[in-house]
């Protein structure tokens, strides 16, 4: 374990030794029949009894249930569901409505070009959401591939391509992170249209490359345990194609490495969402983004309206929050021998 | 041992290589047409963009171009910057990354006794109260991003002490980072480094104490333990002879690693407090599309992040008798 590190998060260096047990427990799915579905469902209630035993990771779920339930419908909840409403004239200064006449009016106040506050926040959940969650959800679906075909197959191109994904996991993130930024922020000088729709989702391209090779270096050790069992060799003898052997003999055995990879690697991209965001290569400028609007509230505005970056900084510490409480607690409940 | 310092030295040799490729390709090959960029984008006529082609060598066969801006750099000639009007990219550099270097000295200086120390009495205590407390802590505190943390501290911590009558009776402030000049000495600079450090020393705490506290939990375990116990030795000699001597042995790798970590984290914090440091300086060349500053930058960073974990590596197997494979 000691070589086969990169620049990876803590939990994740305690999963490696512990994905091999939580796999080993799950039930062969020698057979698929009505048996192996009723004891998938088994175990997925024994993992989310695992998961709502304890009050913190029931707390992180809460919290992302919540947010999930914004970025669903902001666009109904928020008083003000066009991202950039000015309530108030641009002239009048910016207030906190707490206290004064009109009470609920503007219950986060309005920043300093007079747009809703709270509106923002809630508007903003849903941008944070699809770009992590599709990010993520690409990155996994891509990279589980990827890894179980690398695991199963081996051979020299399982080889050379796990050296060049332990090389990148060497790097840090968010370099290259800003790498893939900085090369698709020029690509609005170039002539290609694909190019420039490419440039309008950055941080979700962002996402999705630099966790493939995480998710292929779980999924293909997952895959290498798996596939010694016996039966992965009675399918080989039963002469079922590659394919076959890896998406309905080898995945569902993974599953379980997979999703607690999914919700650590959904935590980090939020995270990662709501950096570039403040870095200020996220979503362009009227967009209602957390880490923009942070951004955009900081320095000499915030003697001004400090509530226009205290509440979207806040949206961002519990999501942020909730987020890690859950994947915590999933990569508990899942050691403990659920789903 | 040999083998394993081998197998070390070709895994850096190999990382280093396919770095150097991506930065090269990717940030010379793929957005579209650098020589364009420079003659100012698509205003630019055919004739002014073949001519920046022409200057900048771009018209060679691409595997020629790559080793000839390896060997440019290697050789410490990083070319002029678009971003600063013509300044030396290494200059810059260099001063940038001294400032960085101190930031990270301060943080490390700050988060490694702290967190170890977290570490060992969390993995003494396990599922126990301090236990508890501690992951807790480590938790809440390191999921927030650099930038919550590192606003609090500007905005509550520094500019409410600021007003406070007790801290100006003691003449103790934290002065702005953004307006140390670059060039500043350590001594100068040490008083506006405080914050900025205590926001990294947070992203590496809970990094290396929760790895700590799997070390030592781990090493309880061992039968030695459990012999050296009922022999009748005294619980805190066994714990400070030896868990701790062998539950800290793998924290030279942590650090090294989390210096990775660091980085990314220094990033958002040197942007955040504006400190002139390397993080903020790449912020600005990706800002203002200085791809060449932006290549020598990475690079840098790149070899600083392998060359500490190579030489944490060869410490590692230096203090551990046990690689002598």
């Amino acid at each position: 374990m000691m070589w086969r590190r990169g620049g990876d998060s803590p939990a994740q260096s305690s999963l490696r030794c512990t994905h091999i047990d939580s796999v080993n427990a799950v039930a062969k799915p020698y057979i698929v029949s009505e048996s192996n579905i009723s004891r998938n469902l088994a175990g997925t209630r024994r993992f989310l009894r695992a998961l709502f035993s304890r009050s913190q990771s029931t707390l992180g779920a809460a919290l992302v249930a919540f947010f999930f339930f914004l970025a669903l419908f902001g666009g109904q909840l928020a008083p003000y569901p066009k991202a950039n409403d000015q309530s108030h004239d641009a002239r009048v200064s910016p207030t906190l409505d707490i206290g004064s006449l009109q009470l609920g009016a503007h219950p986060f106040g309005t920043d300093r070009l007079g747009r809703d506050v709270y509106s923002r926040v809630i508007l903003g959940a849903s941008s944070i959401f699809r770009t992590a969650g599709l990010g993520t959800a690409i990155s996994v679906v891509l990279g589980s591939a990827l890894g179980m075909a690398m695991g199963y197959r081996g051979g020299w191109l399982d080889e050379l391509l796990g050296r060049v994904i332990d090389a990148l996991l060497a790097l840090p993130a968010l370099l290259l992170a800003l790498v893939m930024v900085g090369i698709i922020r020029n690509l609005d000088l170039a002539i290609n249209s694909w190019q420039a729709a490419l440039a309008d989702e950055v941080t979700l391209l962002v996402i999705a490359i630099l966790y493939i090779p995480v998710v292929a270096r779980v999924a293909r050790s997952a895959a290498l345990d798996i596939k010694t069992r016996e039966f992965v060799a009675a399918a080989e003898i039963r002469g079922e194609s590659s394919a076959y052997i890896i998406f309905r003999e080898i995945l569902p055995s993974a599953i379980p490495a997979l999703v607690v990879e999914a919700s650590l690697r959904f935590s980090y991209a939020i995270f990662l969402v709501a950096s570039l965001g403040f870095l200020g290569f996220g979503a362009p400028p009227p967009s209602p983004d957390w880490g923009l609007m942070v951004n955009e509230n900081r320095g000499g505005f915030y003697r001004l309206t400090p509530w226009a970056l205290e509440f979207p900084a806040l949206a961002i510490a519990l999501l942020v929050i909730g987020v890690n409480l859950m994947s915590d607690g999933i990569r508990r409940a899942v050691q403990k021998g659920g789903a | 041992m040999i083998l394993f310092l081998r197998r070390r030295f070709a895994f850096f040799f190999f990382t280093y290589l396919l770095s150097s490729l991506m930065i090269f390709f990717l940030l010379r090959v793929l957005p579209g047409d650098p020589a364009r960029v420079i003659a100012g984008g698509r205003e630019a006529t055919a004739e002014q963009v073949e001519q920046i082609r022409a200057e900048l060598g771009l018209d060679a066969p691409l595997p020629q171009q790559y080793l000839g801006w390896l060997g440019d750099f290697a050789r410490g000639d990083w070319g002029a910057s678009i971003a600063f009007r013509g300044a030396d990219n290494r200059a810059l550099i260099s001063e940038r990354s001294i400032n960085s270097g101190r930031l990270a000295l301060v943080a490390l200086l700050l988060s490694v006794p702290l967190s170890l120390t977290l570490g060992v009495v969390a993995g003494l205590s396990e599922n126990k109260l301090p236990d508890v407390i501690i992951s807790l802590l480590t938790l809440s505190v390191v999921s927030l991003p650099e930038f919550v943390t590192g606003l609090f501290l500007i905005n509550i911590v520094a500019l409410g002490w600021a007003g406070n009558p007790l801290a100006e009776a003691l003449g103790w402030w934290f002065p702005a980072s953004s307006a140390v000049p670059a060039n500043a000495s350590f001594g100068e600079m040490l008083p506006a480094l405080w914050l900025p450090a205590f926001a990294a020393t947070l992203v590496l705490l809970a990094y290396i104490s929760r790895l700590t506290r799997a070390g030592v939990i781990e090493e309880l375990k061992r039968d030695y333990v459990r012999a050296a116990a009922l022999k009748g030795i005294a619980w805190r000699t066994v714990v400070l002879r030896h868990v701790l001597r062998n539950a800290l042995l793998p924290t030279v790798t942590v650090i090294a690693i989390s210096i990775s970590w660091l980085v990314s984290g220094l990033v958002v914090i040197e942007f955040v407090f504006g400190f002139p440091g390397l993080g903020s300086l790449l912020i600005i060349a990706i800002e203002r599309r200085d791809l060449p500053l932006v290549q020598a930058i990475v690079m840098v960073t790149v070899s600083l992040i392998l060359l500490a974990n190579l030489a944490a590596d060869y410490a590692y197997a230096a203090l551990n008798p046990r690689i002598k494979l």
